[in-house]
């Protein structure tokens, strides 16, 4: 071992022991209900030491574990896969595990509130029903005629690339509650389930989607979409789920004509 | 660290216990039997699809309408009876007038249609607006195309 080595190392790790030490006092306005004690939802700041590369969940878990154990909230596996902790951070919606306090400017107070156009149960717990229920409308899994293969069914890399995009999605419901249309009356489908409905719409092994078409060319269905592009703006996976409805759309079409 | 908390919750009083329970927030999204009930139609298609057409053909028919009324020959001063008599002679200005009435009112009231029904939150307020946006719709069209067909340039 040369020392220049060694004393590499000491000096990333002086670098990282000085970054651990720098810590800012954040402000975390926190959007409280709870139906128990009072009707009305109100604000309540807390405030955190915290270190600015640590993210909104962390500070969450901080209150919950530290100062306020009746704060509620989702989450399940706290690495942005689960899609349990969408909520809106500073006025967008966002998964609070994949978001760092560096990037949503940790001078002023961050505001946390739940997710809107759903039911608030308590604090940032929403009543997830009607989001899941127009997923099940649009029949998220494989259809198929005949009879089963013996082997796997087989798909070109081509084929599979087409909905490529559409199979990232984690139901974490950040689109569908940022639609202006689905804050109306909450009849609109959403983005979430119409992404799903094209992931399979898309699918060369799939047989129902005619079905699906069908069902998205409901009254509700995509028809109903401005192409305000407030669900790819929230869609914590990057998913261009304005564009994946456009798909649909165009597909409806070009099946009538 | 003490939390420096806006008086959020009063937490020694609560509201409700036991014997008298939180009320039971409904979920106001929930698919009930009063939910409208799904629509086989192709009806929304034609309408997303004449909002695209329909607007192609009026950025022509608009413009064209309104440089020839307000900017060519003479501007707006020369708009009077007798260039309206003039103009409505010819079959061409008729159906040019006829289609982009028609185009207009239809594109404008498809539009304001789903503006209601994304805006209005009760279900009779959504009525009521629609049905003064159809008869208002009607009323303009039927008088409009009236007036085309029935224009009497010898009138006193």
């Amino acid at each position: 071992m040369s020392t220049s080595t060694l004393e590499k190392h000491s000096k990333a790790l002086d670098a990282a022991e000085d970054g651990a030490s720098h810590t800012i006092t954040i402000t975390l306005r926190i959007r409280r209900f709870n139906p128990e004690v009072s009707e009305d939802a109100t604000w309540q700041d807390f405030q955190l030491e915290m270190d600015p590369k640590e993210r909104v969940l962390d500070a969450l878990h901080k209150v919950k574990w530290e100062q306020d154990g009746t704060l509620t909230f989702r989450r399940s596996c706290a690495h942005g896969i689960c899609g349990s902790d969408a909520m809106r951070i500073n006025g967008k919606n966002r998964l609070a595990c994949k978001t760092l306090l560096k990037d949503i400017n940790p001078e002023k107070p961050i505001t946390v509130e739940a997710i809107k156009g759903l039911t608030v149960l308590k604090d940032l717990v929403v009543d997830m029903e009607p989001f899941f229920q127009a997923y099940r409308d649009v029949m998220p899994f494989l259809i198929t005629t005949g009879n089963q293969p013996t082997r796997e069914r087989l798909q070109s890399a081509e084929d599979r690339e087409r909905f490529d995009d559409t199979t990232k999605c984690i139901l974490c419901a950040a689109c569908t509650s940022s639609c202006p249309v689905f804050w109306n009356d909450g009849q609109y489908f959403g983005p979430a389930a119409i992404v799903n409905a094209h992931r399979f719409i898309f699918d060369s092994r799939d047989e129902g989607g005619e079905q699906r078409l069908e069902i998205l060319n409901d009254k509700d269905g995509v028809w109903r979409c401005r192409t305000t592009f407030n669900c790819t703006d929230a869609c914590p996976r990057g998913i261009e789920v304005t564009k994946a409805i456009q798909e649909v759309k165009r597909a409806l079409i070009t099946r009538r004509f | 660290m003490s939390a420096e908390t806006t008086p959020a919750v009063n937490d020694s009083v609560s509201l409700y216990d036991v014997d008298n329970p939180a009320p039971v927030i409904e979920p106001p999204r929930k698919r009930t039997k009063k939910t409208p009930k799904t629509t086989r139609t192709n009806f929304e298609m034609y309408g997303w699809l004449f909002m695209r057409l329909s607007g192609i053909v009026l950025v022509v028919l608009v413009l064209g309408h309104l440089l020839l009324q307000l900017v060519l020959d003479g501007g707006v001063s020369k708009i009077g009876f007798a260039f309206v008599a003039g103009r409505w002679a010819s079959p061409f200005w008729q159906v040019w007038d006829l289609v982009m009435l028609w185009l207009a009112m239809l594109h404008g009231a498809n539009g304001l249609r789903t503006v209601i029904n994304d805006y209005a939150q009760r279900d009779n307020t959504r009525f009521w607006l629609k049905m003064l946006l159809y008869t208002a719709t009607v009323f303009t069209v039927l008088l409009g195309t009236l007036v085309i067909f029935t224009f009497d340039p010898n009138i006193r």
